[in-house]
């Protein structure tokens, strides 16, 4: 019983840091259709500029808007200067534009910053609470939180405001979405935005759990995006389930069966699901007009 | 007709003048960047440090070192490519590099065939076994690492232990060796779980490994943030079992990840370069690695690393045998570096021979351990 506690405490921690990833994908998804790869980089680079605001003696929470800040100017330049001159081109050359802006933000901050890991101390101090014989260390309580919340606010800005309602248009139909008075412009600026805020403030939580460097932001992305695929591109249900899924995948298959098969058994049950909902747990099923 | 002239004696004057301040051509190629950037990154700044202090007190006998270094990224395409490049269009006498086993599997090849001396800096037993002509290397072995811990473990009274290694290239191969040698130890491991590198909790391994009867001691082979997550997840689940560590984490930056409460206790092979500041006086390696440490930290303002220290002594090495062989034969350099006896560097006391191409024993490595975010000699 107290390993299988341990076990999904894990999961929890693991899969809420996947979560944290798979939900900056959604905003950019649903205004453009467009799957961000750079969006591990924007949770590295929220992490990578609070360790060095703080450093510098910054306080935490200063430190901290300070990277969102910037990462949100980084994503409203992403789009600026290389999705935006590219419109009309297919959703597949947005797409690989993306990755060679993760490779350029990448390349940038291994000069900018270095090239070593480095740590944020835990915002509520590094203390285990115990629970039915098991552990969980304040930080993770912190990332599940951040998950959940931005899980909120995400789920009301797309269901109760005009502006979400706005983007989800503009994915819909530019054309039409223009022709009713939206700015759509706007609306892809504030979805960069949004986006990579979300990714700096994922970074600022998981920090002190994984660590970072300039290349953390690779791995992260992929496995939030195998979360997102998971729960259902697009849904921010789907994303905070997905990666909550995955990370419980991995913790059960590494404390029960081995830990050399956790990924291979992760992604076979991913392969599974979406062998049979192939939008994912919460997508929306595409209808095609011939 | 006259302009072209003149550009042609100023072409040949220049050439006569580089031709009289003939320079050695030492070559590099490195993993500056990329994965394995924390391991070439220290190294490539060591060679730079180092050629510069060389020539300002003069160079080898008179003459200058020129530094020719690549960044291969850690892809060993790259640095076979780069190895061509500095046999063929820069024409170096000799070549240190290889971050990786990889990139020196691939500057190997062309050193080898080229007839080239060539010093690694990665830390496979294969590229000195079987011994090669050319090649030779600065780090020592993961086998003689888990030698070291499994010695320091058998003083310990422990004879049953959980490994818990990283997926990554470094992980695999040293918990192949440790699996191979343990026998000879009398130690058995009765848990084996693994992390893949990126990896941000490993409770759930870490709590099998707890729970598996008769465990005496936990063995982590691994670098990068993987020993750091595992050390913290340890004090995180209470584990009271002596955890033990490789070299690859050998570095102050590991105390300041793990943080010092959760690394306390932990035990590591290293080298005498992490404990410069309170190494006795009239060891051997006191003022080498004193030295060493002192330069490097003031001009990067970083703490030196165990992987800069592979560079300084393959420096060391190299230019010492190109100064004995009086000469930029690389044949010649080759013999005089074979014939390289007790040369005191960072890592160790390098000794060549014709059938040892590494030359450290394993009194190279020291067994410490972290008391209150400080390493400590336990030897």
């Amino acid at each position: 019983m107290d390993a299988f506690m341990q076990f999904i405490f894990s999961g929890l921690t693991v899969g809420a840091v996947y979560a944290l990833v798979a939900l900056g994908f959604t905003i950019i998804y649903n205004a453009s259709d467009v799957v961000n790869f750079a969006q591990g980089e924007f949770v590295m680079l929220g992490g990578m500029i609070t360790v060095f605001a703080f450093d510098a003696g910054l306080p935490l929470p200063l430190a901290a808007a300070i990277a969102i800040v910037i990462t949100a100017g980084i994503g409203v330049a992403l789009n600026k200067f290389a999705i935006e001159p590219a419109r009309g081109a297919p959703v597949v050359t947005l797409i690989i534009i993306t990755i060679g802006a993760s490779i350029l933000i990448r390349g940038a901050s291994q000069v900018v910053f270095d090239k070593q890991l480095h740590r944020l101390p835990a915002f509520s101090g590094d203390d285990p609470i115990h629970v039915l014989g098991a552990t969980l260390l304040p930080q993770s309580l912190w990332v599940i939180g951040g998950a959940i919340g931005i899980f909120i606010a995400l789920w009301l800005f797309f269901t109760r405001t005009l502006l979400g309602k706005a983007v989800l248009a503009t994915a819909n139909n530019r054309l039409a979405a223009q022709l009713v008075g939206i700015n759509t412009g706007f609306v892809m600026t504030l979805s960069f935005a949004l986006s990579a805020a979300i990714g700096a403030l994922a970074g600022v939580l998981v920090t002190p759990i994984t660590l970072v460097s300039y290349d953390v932001g690779v791995g992260l992305a992929l496995k939030g995006f195998a979360a997102a695929m998971l729960g259902g591109m697009g849904n921010p249900k789907g994303a905070l389930a997905g990666g909550l899924l995955l990370g419980l995948f991995e913790a059960l298959t590494a404390g029960y069966i081995s830990s050399q098969y956790k990924e291979a058994v992760a992604f076979i049950v991913i392969l599974a699901v979406l062998f049979v909902m192939p939008q994912g747990l919460f997508g929306a099923k595409k209808t095609e007009r011939v | 007709m006259k302009v072209t002239t003149t550009a042609l004696a100023t072409l040949m004057a220049l050439g006569i003048a580089t031709a009289a301040h003939a320079e050695i051509k030492l070559g590099a190629s490195l993993s500056a960047s990329g994965g394995a950037a924390f391991l070439g990154d220290p190294e490539a700044k060591t060679l730079e440090m180092l050629v510069e202090e060389l020539n300002a007190k003069g160079g080898i006998n008179g003459e200058k070192v020129e530094l020719v270094l690549y960044d291969d990224g850690g892809d060993p395409n790259k640095a076979r490519t780069f190895a061509t490049r500095l046999v063929e269009d820069d024409e170096v006498s000799a070549i240190i590099g290889g971050s990786t086993t990889g990139t020196t599997m691939s500057i190997l090849a062309v050193a080898e065939s080229e007839g080239i001396p060539f010093i690694s800096l990665a830390g496979a037993i294969q590229i000195i076994d079987p011994v090669r002509q050319f090649v030779f290397k600065t780090p020592h072995t993961d086998r003689m690492a888990c030698e070291k811990i499994f010695t320091d473990m058998q003083k310990n009274g422990i004879t049953k232990i959980g490994m818990i290694s990283g997926t990554d290239g470094f992980g695999a191969s040293m918990e192949a060796q440790c699996k191979d040698v343990a026998g000879g130890y009398e130690i058995e491991i009765v848990a084996q779980e693994t992390y893949a590198p990126q990896d941000a909790d490993m409770t759930p391994q870490l709590t099998k490994i707890k729970s598996t009867d008769g465990v005496q001691a936990i063995l982590n082979p691994g670098f990068g943030q993987g020993p750091a997550i595992v050390t913290r997840n340890y004090a995180q689940l209470g584990i009271d079992l002596p955890l033990y560590q490789s070299h690859g984490v050998a570095s102050d930056g590991f105390i300041e990840l793990a943080g010092p409460d959760a690394a306390e206790g932990v035990r590591l092979p290293g080298t005498a370069l992490l404990i410069a500041d309170i190494i006795e006086d009239g060891d051997p390696q006191k003022d080498v690695v004193s030295a060493y440490k002192a330069a490097y930290e003031e001009k990067y303002g970083e703490d030196v690393s165990t992987f800069g220290g592979y560079a300084h002594d393959a420096f060391k090495l190299m230019t010492g045998a190109i100064e004995r062989a009086g000469s930029d034969d690389p044949e010649e350099i080759r013999d005089a570096l074979e014939a390289t006896d007790g040369l005191v560097g960072t890592t160790g006391t390098y000794t060549f021979s014709a059938d040892d191409h590494l030359g450290l024993d394993l009194s190279a490595f020291r067994m410490l351990e972290i008391r209150d975010g400080e390493w400590v000699s336990v030897d």
